[in-house]
């Protein structure tokens, strides 16, 4: 789990372009969005892109999103709990 | 007879130099354009994490923007509907267009098609410096003073605006080019008055 964190974190800041910032800086339950780091709507369907293209989990209910995309954490969890 | 409206300071960004009212005020002879951007966003300490996410178009816009109001701050003189920003460009969002039409074959980027439209450019500067005021972004070959100067002097006489960015971004196959300048109905007699004559001086002295 936690190499999969780190991966994840790597992948997250090439995919939303966020070279601002250094894996070390995202926590492992920090918030993605608004009062953390800060990501937005488009940021979210590029998170749904990452898993797809990645890992090839597609997002079942999107109603799941905020959820699923809380944490770097929550995104291991559910990738670990649905990759094939 | 109108009153004359006046072109406060002006920025180019071109083949890796920025020139504030003719002075250079950053070079980077023997960057790429996208290490140029870099280099200016750390040597101006922009502070804007969502420069990042910006195409090329937005960023050279955005650099002009930032520099040219680096030292006047229009939210504390004028209402965000006061201040109009009124841009032209040659290749428009084409250089984004192309990448997020490559990105279709695999999986469609959402950040990308975001920036597939020339207003983006001015929405970003907008958001970044509150401008509520008229906005647009117009596609020419090359750089019409007498359009630019037409337009924005009407949004004056009409009361439109009090304050107007106007100028030409341009980003293409690594090329950035950005031409602003900051016009408003205050000035001397020894400011430049915002007619096609003057505008097309400027930019000529900075073309040669």
């Amino acid at each position: 789990m936690s190499e999969l964190i780190d991966t994840l974190k790597v992948q997250i800041i090439e995919q939303l372009n966020l070279q601002h910032l250094k894996p070390e800086d995202i926590g492992d339950d920090q918030p993605l969005f608004v009062e953390g780091l800060g990501l937005d709507s488009i940021d979210a369907l590029e998170l749904i892109v990452l898993l797809q293209q990645k890992y090839g989990i597609k997002l079942a209910n999107p109603q799941d999103g905020p959820l699923v995309f809380k944490t770097v954490k929550s995104i291991a969890d559910y990738i670990t709990e649905h990759k094939k | 007879m109108t009153n004359p409206v006046f072109v406060s300071s002006y920025i180019t960004l071109r083949s890796n130099k920025i020139l504030l009212n003719g002075e250079v005020i950053f070079e980077a002879k023997e960057a790429t354009t996208l290490n140029f951007f870099q280099a200016v966003y750390d040597h101006f300490q922009l502070n804007y994490p969502k420069f990042f996410k910006m195409d090329n178009l937005c960023k050279t816009g955005f650099i002009a923007s930032e520099l040219l109001l680096r030292t006047q701050k229009l939210s504390e003189t004028y209402h965000p509907e006061q201040i109009g920003i009124i841009l032209s460009s040659a290749n428009s969002s084409l250089d984004t267009d192309i990448k997020y039409q490559a990105s279709i074959a695999t999986a469609p980027s959402p950040s990308l098609f975001v920036y597939t439209l020339p207003n983006v450019l001015i929405g970003e500067i907008c958001i970044r410096h509150r401008i509520k005021g008229e906005a647009a972004c117009f596609v020419f070959d090359i750089f019409d003073a007498t359009f630019q100067t037409d337009y924005v002097n009407l949004l004056f006489e009409t009361g439109k605006v009090k304050a107007c960015i106007s100028g030409w971004a341009d980003y293409y196959s690594s090329k950035a080019e950005a031409f602003f300048y900051l016009v408003e109905n205050t000035g001397s007699e020894t400011t430049l008055k915002n007619n096609a004559e003057n505008v097309n001086r400027i930019w000529n002295n900075l073309n040669t």
